[in-house]
């Protein structure tokens, strides 16, 4: 691999180029002759000119520096890159799936509304909601649509709630979603356990409540032990629960959402089912809802008559509408489709199982090197702090930067912010012992590095292709666009 | 050990306010805070003349870690920004009790009755040892 890469434009040569087209057998007509003078371009597009074989090796060697969950282990907390079965991937580019069109007649079309019919209930078993709803596109859209069905439920009884409830340790996009809806947030904080504090709950509700919106486990990986009691807190005042889902691996088929009080779910199918995550999509992010929201629900829902066919239902007067185009990201939920069935109940519950006794056993054997923020049981994730290595000079950002030498994508820095010099690792189910145990010791190893060599880490990485950025003036004098030529 | 000093009013979200005439206080962020934060890139102030309270968010820092709230100290009107932040946050990181202050507040009420809320220097030696 060559250390420095030219930008294609920095190949440019003029004249070439990429294509050989027919002589033109139409009179050649003159831009200027046709299209007012405003709408021409004044000088050339500056596009680089290259040869074919060229700009094929140029983005197969850019595409070969990527790193993913084919390339080697990805732990990265909150984030959840975990199996993506590529026999589903082939499911979904069946004909029957890949080419039809949401506007064909229902009759030809049974097959994908039966596939979309069953997931829905899937989904409402799995989560221990009423019903379902398909069409957010991810997990942030789902987490929207939700907030907007609250905020439809409350309305249609004439009662005005702005305020929606975050704990300290939540997903930004939390209270971004809320703000969007049109809520105002207000945070509380968590306990020295990293749980929700629920004197700071009590104090925080009030008539003016839409709702709570909480994830568990949290994101600091913990069980929420008092989620009944905080439902209750929440319900007596007349506010809802909302579930993020982005941490369903760590319950499926142990936990149901529905049981804990959640009124309204919704579940990241491309961190929790099958999709292949991150690069800003595709994804599926459906909501459920118990049967008091459901007349709010977007529509069409897939329903099935009598006679047992399938129809989209658009005769719900009270919807708050549709959330998006046609029917939601379909490949996407053929993937979920096919990951749920595959696995059935039982697997599903070996999946949450494995990655919840891979994250303690991690966390266990890296204990007496990273201090653990709350100790305990953790479920499908974890979170450590780097603070005893600030001592030799070496921060959390250091040991990231070590881990590329070895080849791993380093876990989830900073965040949770609530926890000083964050480290924050979700292993996943799919890893064998022996990868799990290779990234420990490399760990373990850097942390003995920081004590004896601090130098070595704080000048990592030395084996990619671009080492150490100076990120501060990245972003205190950013570059933002090239001089070439 | 981050620097605290003696004659400033904390407030335990790790900012400083420090008298300077009449009904006039001055606010920053500790030395404790920019140490965790890292190196900061970029300081988004209230308006001149917005409203603040005491405990509620009035703009926001970000370093190369992360983006956290700044919550003011007090409760009054913003009376001046330091607009020398603007081309360098680096302010914060080198100097946060001098050239990185970030604003001045004409506080509601007296200064004593405002700093009454906020922690001595003792008092917030004690929140982050």
């Amino acid at each position: 691999m060559k250390p420095e890469k030219a930008l294609i434009f920095e190949m440019s040569k003029p004249g070439r180029v990429a294509y050989s087209l027919p002589e033109c057998d139409v009179p050649d007509i003159e831009a200027a002759s046709v299209i007012p003078a405003g709408l021409l371009r004044g000088k050339p597009a500056e596009l680089p000119e290259v040869y074919e074989v060229d700009v094929i090796r140029h983005y197969t060697e850019l595409s070969r520096r990527n790193f993913g969950v084919d390339n080697g282990f990805y732990p990265l907390g909150s984030c959840t890159m975990k199996y993506n079965p590529k026999i589903n991937e082939d499911v979904a580019r069946f004909a029957g799936f890949a080419k039809i069109h949401p506007y064909q007649p229902e009759e030809s079309i049974q097959g994908a509304l039966e596939l979309l019919y069953t997931l829905q209930n899937d989904i409402a078993a799995l989560t221990g909601m009423d019903q379902v709803t398909l069409q957010p596109a991810a997990g942030a859209h789902g987490e929207w649509t939700g907030l907007m069905l609250i905020r439809a439920y409350h309305e249609s009884r004439g009662d005005h709630r702005m305020k929606v409830i975050v704990p300290d340790s939540s997903h930004g996009t939390n209270p971004a979603s809320a703000t969007v809806a049109g809520f105002e947030t207000v945070t509380i904080k968590s306990d020295e356990r990293g749980m929700v504090d629920l004197d700071a709950l009590r104090a925080a509700v009030g008539d003016d409540t839409a709702a709570l919106m909480l994830t568990n486990p949290s994101t600091l990986g913990l069980f929420e032990e008092q989620i009944v009691e905080i439902a209750k807190i929440v319900h007596d005042a007349g506010g809802l629960l909302y579930y993020d889902g982005a941490n369903s691996n760590a319950i499926m088929g142990i936990a149901r959402p529905g049981d804990m009080g959640f009124d309204v779910v919704h579940l990241n199918l491309h961190k929790t089912m099958s999709t292949p995550h991150g690069g800003g999509g595709p994804g599926a992010g459906p909501v459920g809802v118990k049967s008091k929201l459901i007349p709010f629900l977007p529509k069409p829902i897939v329903s099935r008559k009598e006679d047992g066919t399938y129809y989209w239902d658009t005769d719900r007067p009270q919807s708050i509408g549709r959330v998006k185009a046609y029917y939601g990201n379909f490949g996407i939920l053929v993937r979920a489709y096919a990951y749920i069935r595959t696995y059935g109940p039982e697997g599903l519950r070996r999946v949450s199982e494995c990655a919840v006794l891979n994250a303690n056993y991690m966390m266990h054997r890296l204990a007496p090197y990273y201090e653990v923020a709350y100790p305990g049981v953790c479920k499908h994730e974890f979170v450590l702090s780097g603070k005893r290595l600030k001592a030799y000079g070496v921060r959390t950002l250091d040991v990231a930067k070590r881990l590329l030498d070895f080849g791993y994508h380093p876990p989830t820095i900073y965040f949770p912010l609530n926890v000083e010099e964050s480290i924050m690792i979700e292993p996943t189910e799919t890893e064998s012992k022996d990868t799990l145990d290779a990234f420990i010791d490399t760990m373990i190893q850097i942390a003995k590095e920081a004590e004896t060599d601090p130098q070595l880490v704080l000048n990592a990485p030395y084996t990619t292709v671009v080492k150490r950025l100076d990120e501060t003036t990245a972003a205190r004098k950013p570059v933002l666009y090239c001089t070439c030529g | 050990m981050s620097e605290v000093r003696e004659k400033l009013a904390y407030s335990e979200e790790h900012e400083w306010a420090e008298a300077v005439e009449g009904q006039i206080v001055r606010i920053g962020i500790t030395d404790h805070a920019q140490s965790l934060l890292g190196d900061i890139v970029f300081v988004e102030f209230p308006e001149l003349g917005a409203s603040v309270s005491f405990g509620e968010s009035m703009g926001s820092i970000e370093s190369v870690k992360t983006v956290s709230e700044l919550y003011s100290p007090v409760t009054g009107k913003v009376v001046k920004v330091n607009e020398a932040l603007n081309d360098q946050p680096e302010l914060l990181n080198g100097e946060p009790y001098e050239g990185g202050w970030i604003a001045e507040i004409e506080v509601e009420g007296s200064v004593e009755e405002a700093f009454g809320k906020l922690l001595t220097a003792e008092g917030y030696k004690g929140i982050i040892a």
